[in-house]
């Protein structure tokens, strides 16, 4: 049912054209209304080989609404091929033609046998959001390109995490995740950024194993490829920020893939004697500080609001005020979340709340007893009233404004490192 | 045309003044076509996306401080709340002031769909009253509602004595028309039915309307026309509901950009007898001067804008004149609104520069009180043509005629456009802030810019040697017309 959206935090399903745009030479074709992808996209990494105002779209007008536009979505592909030079093109449909029932998978079946790949998925806004939508483009690369092989490839893996481009920094995060699987001696296979594409595509159903890192984006994904390639799963339901979380899915990828112990231990404590000898140089700054107190709140997805708080609460020695998840988790993984929110040292439960009402959340922030400086990491909403509280605030979830970010990241070690940087770097701005 | 503020609809641009979006040929063509009224413009099978005229309206809207715009559709059509609050809270404190103004969607399901969501509806409204008691309320509609038949209007008259401050329909499909300064028209005409007011009787101002965007030269603007005893009341980037509901007792309305105020400016001359200054824009000498002068006959203050374009003429054209002296003889390709596109033109042909292709992003044949837009005429008046085309933001279109062309420069006013000339070689320059060739000074900077971008072209060369275009060889040798199409 519609509700009040206020300060929303997520784009419509369309929006899983920036999915699409984060794989290099894979271009989105656009069956909606003109200004679609201009209000989805904005100026963070968007000007790259493919940017929206290159993204071919069918415009519909009112005479489309009334007659249909398959026709103009046939010849807008047929030239699409002509004019743009892709490895693969993804048809993506908006409100409009579905609402008015054209038949889009018929029109790019037409297509199966052109040069290039052209697939379809289905992304009307009022399906879902873009977190969803995300979810549909994988799916559509999955059942309509890829197919099932025997030959599979000893130590490679799929890695999956949440979503480009509404995660800030899903290029950085993707790399640290790669790089530290490989360390492992495995071989990590991701589809998003630069010079992965369609090759890496291809070689998807030769992998191992899917390992997902999220809290719920992707699941439906990797059990699909389960069903249809036979590839079994890893799902960790948590993006590792920092030393503790890290480490922790080390040890689990290095137990599914059957890595030796010591080989596992080994990558560990090369990275924790590094990240403990930054630590500690900087551990005066952390204690001897005024302004930033124990008691933190995260506004942000699922997978931002769950790491951030592991990582404060397990690394930092933080205490979680309420938690909020902006990103309209789907019903049926919310528990098991709620769980995870559970799972933090000495016993530690952190409360989280599911909540789309941007002004609810600002009430609870405003009435919470941080006792003393609230730290806030949220989207740029959070700005104002942290600021009218005193607090210290960073912005680290959609709507950023505060932050310009390439391929910087929060994931692993290294990006624990990252975050602490970022959250000081608002500290020492003021004495108190 | 008359305007019917009775009725929360406006015509698009494309059935009110006739117009277009796809056209190639030469300016005197086009304008010749459009005074003789055999102008039809073409639709195209292939093209790229563009912007939603929603945009354009409800962006003008938020910039009202302590207003609410509930946006009643799926949760991308009102993405655009985010920026909205990041430009409400930046622009305010810059003017320093404040504003509360806030943007809500409905994130309208399949479920609404089907089975409507007015209730809903109705609910969102009465409760974004309640929190943050807003000075006004626009109630926006999206594609999917305006087809599946939500009727925003009876709810906006359900809940009016409820909420008690002026609350309007705001009719924004985005399929209704190509052209997204239609959103321009919209949101004029949400103001004009909703907020402002008949003159009050026995007031007498100095203020004069002045429409244009995000109002970065409003101080100095303020003191020039302190030289005139005249007030500006900028709209709509903070202005309040107060001030708008007092707009109809001003001198005259001009704007910076006549694609975003020709709407406002007529209705208010129709309906309330304000003075519309037409004229060309205050773009580039002649445009300033021209524009001046139109507003001192106008509101009967020539004297002392003439003495006031004396003094600055003497400081300035020596300064201009001789950075023309290095601009001379170099080419410019533009792709910009027609609201900028041919007063540009004409000012790049004032510093010596040659305009080879001018692109506007829509064209309209003629003004709502029937003329053709005063750039045109100016540009004719004057003997001056070049190749133009009309086309959306067809990046591939702009391509091909920078890659044919080979340009010193090509100037842009839309975001998503100059990136792709620099990744062509070309030097880019944006024109992004409306102000930016304002009057003497400013066309003086703007000279100087261009200079400056075309004297260190390291990062269009760092960059195009690095970088493969996208689009195929095929595309570069087809004639720029090649997906235009006779309407039928």
């Amino acid at each position: 049912m519609a509700k009040l959206l206020d300060k929303q935090r997520y784009k419509c399903a369309l929006g899983a054209m920036q999915t699409v745009q984060a794989i290099d030479r894979a271009l989105p074709i656009l069956h909606s209304g003109p200004g679609c992808a201009q209000k989805l996209s904005e100026s963070t990494g968007s000007s790259g080989y493919f940017s929206p105002n290159i993204f071919p779209c069918t415009s519909i007008n009112e005479k489309d609404v009334v007659f249909g536009g398959v026709k103009k979505l046939n010849s807008t592909i047929e030239n699409a091929l002509k004019v743009i030079d892709a490895d693969l093109y993804v048809v993506l449909t908006g409100c409009i033609p579905e609402i008015v029932g054209d038949d889009s998978g018929e029109v790019v079946s037409r297509f199966e046998d052109a040069e290039k790949p052209v697939v379809y998925a289905p992304t009307a806004g009022f399906k879902g959001n873009n977190y969803k939508g995300h979810e549909q483009v994988v799916d559509a690369i999955v059942d309509q390109y890829l197919k099932k092989t025997d030959k599979k490839q000893k130590g490679l893996i799929n890695i999956w995490a949440d979503v480009p481009y509404q995660d800030l920094f899903w290029l950085g995060n993707l790399r640290q995740l790669e790089k530290l699987i490989a360390e492992l001696g495995l071989i990590p296979n991701t589809i998003f950024g630069y010079k992965r594409g369609i090759e890496n595509i291809n070689k998807i159903p030769e992998a191992e194993f899917n390992l997902l890192v999220s809290p719920w984006v992707g699941l439906s994904n990797v059990k699909k490829m389960e069903k249809k390639f036979g590839t079994p799963y890893l799902h960790y339901p948590n993006l590792p920020i920092g030393a503790t979380e890290t480490s922790k899915l080390l040890r689990e990828v290095g137990k599914f893939a059957g890595v030796p112990e010591e080989k596992v231990e080994g990558v560990i404590k090369e990275h924790e004697d590094y990240y403990y000898y930054l630590i500690s140089r900087y551990a005066d700054l952390f204690l001897e500080n005024r302004v930033i107190n124990k008691q933190f709140t995260v506004v942000a997805d699922a997978q931002y609001s769950l790491a951030v708080t592991k990582f404060l609460v397990n690394d930092l020695g933080l205490i979680p005020a309420k938690q909020f998840v902006v990103d309209d988790t789907p019903k049926n993984h919310r528990d098991r979340i709620t769980e995870e929110f559970k799972k933090l040292n000495f016993g530690i439960e952190a409360e989280v709340s599911f909540e789309t009402d941007g002004y609810k959340i600002h009430e609870e922030i405003k009435n919470h007893d941080y006792h003393g400086y609230p730290l806030v990491l949220g989207g740029y909403y959070e700005k104002e009233i942290t600021e009218n509280l005193k607090g210290n605030f960073l912005n680290i979830s959609w709507p950023v404004q505060d932050k310009v970010v390439f391929d910087n990241f929060y994931a692993g070690y290294e990006g624990g490192i990252r975050l602490i940087e970022d959250i000081y770097t608002v500290a020492v701005s003021r004495f108190n | 045309m008359p305007i019917n503020l009775s009725n929360s609809n406006v015509a698009t641009r494309e059935n009110r003044i006739g117009s277009i979006t796809g056209y190639v040929g030469t300016l005197k063509d086009l304008a010749t076509q459009s005074e003789c009224g055999t102008l039809k413009g073409c639709s195209r099978c292939f093209s790229q996306s563009s912007t939603c005229l929603s945009s354009c309206a409800l962006g003008q809207l938020c910039g009202i401080r302590d207003v609410a715009l509930i946006h009643h559709g799926p949760a991308g059509c009102s993405v655009a709340a985010a920026g909205a609050y990041y430009m409400s809270k930046v622009m305010s404190k810059k003017r320093g002031v404040t504003s509360d103004t806030i943007y809500v969607g409905t994130d309208m399901n399949e479920n609404d769909t089907i089975f409507g969501s007015t209730n809903a509806l109705r609910n969102v409204i009465l409760e974004v009253n309640k929190r943050y008691s807003p000075k006004a309320i626009f109630v926006s509609s999206s594609c999917a509602t305006g087809i599946i038949g939500e009727d925003i209007d009876s709810i906006v008259d359900e809940v009016r004595d409820e909420v008690g401050v002026p609350i309007v329909a705001v009719h924004c499909e985005g399929f209704k028309s190509r052209i997204w300064a239609t959103g321009f028209d919209i949101s004029d005409h949400a103001v004009l039915q909703s907020i402002v007011q008949p003159p009050r009787e026995g007031v007498k101002t100095n203020k004069i309307n002045f429409k244009n965007f995000f109002e970065s030269a409003r101080p100095e603007i303020i003191e020039m026309f302190k030289n005139f005893d005249l007030d500006p009341v900028f709209l709509y980037c903070n202005s309040t509901v107060e001030e708008l509901s007092h707009i109809s007792e001003s001198l005259a309305t001009t704007c910076i950009c006549g694609t975003l105020g020709n709407y406002l400016g007529n209705a208010l001359e129709e309906k309330y007898g304000v003075p519309y200054v037409r004229s060309i824009n205050q773009c580039g000498i002649v445009g300033f001067e021209t524009w001046l002068r139109e507003i001192g006959k106008v509101t009967g203050r020539s004297e002392p804008i003439e003495k006031y374009i004396e003094e600055q003429r003497a400081i300035y054209l020596p300064q201009i004149e001789e950075v023309k002296k290095q601009l001379e003889g170099k080419t410019a390709v533009l792709g910009m609104g027609p609201g900028y596109t041919f007063e540009v033109s004409r000012v790049l042909n004032e510093l010596g520069i040659k305009v080879v292709w001018a692109l506007a992003w829509h064209y309209d044949k003629k003004y709502e009180n029937g003329d053709i837009p005063p750039s045109m005429k100016y540009l004719l008046d004057n003997d001056i043509d070049f190749e133009a085309s009309v086309a959306d933001q067809q990046n591939f279109e702009v391509m091909n005629i920078l890659h044919k062309y080979q340009p010193d420069m090509y100037l842009s006013r839309h975001p998503g456009s100059t990136v792709w000339a620099i990744k062509n070689g070309t030097p880019a320059i944006y024109v992004a802030d409306e102000y930016m060739i304002f009057g003497y000074k400013h066309t003086l900077e703007f000279a100087k810019t261009i200079l400056d971008a075309i004297n260190n072209r390291s990062f269009e060369e760092n960059l195009a040697k690095r970088t493969k275009l996208p689009y195929t060889d095929w595309w570069y040798q087809q004639n720029v017309d090649k997906f235009l199409e006779e309407t039928k």
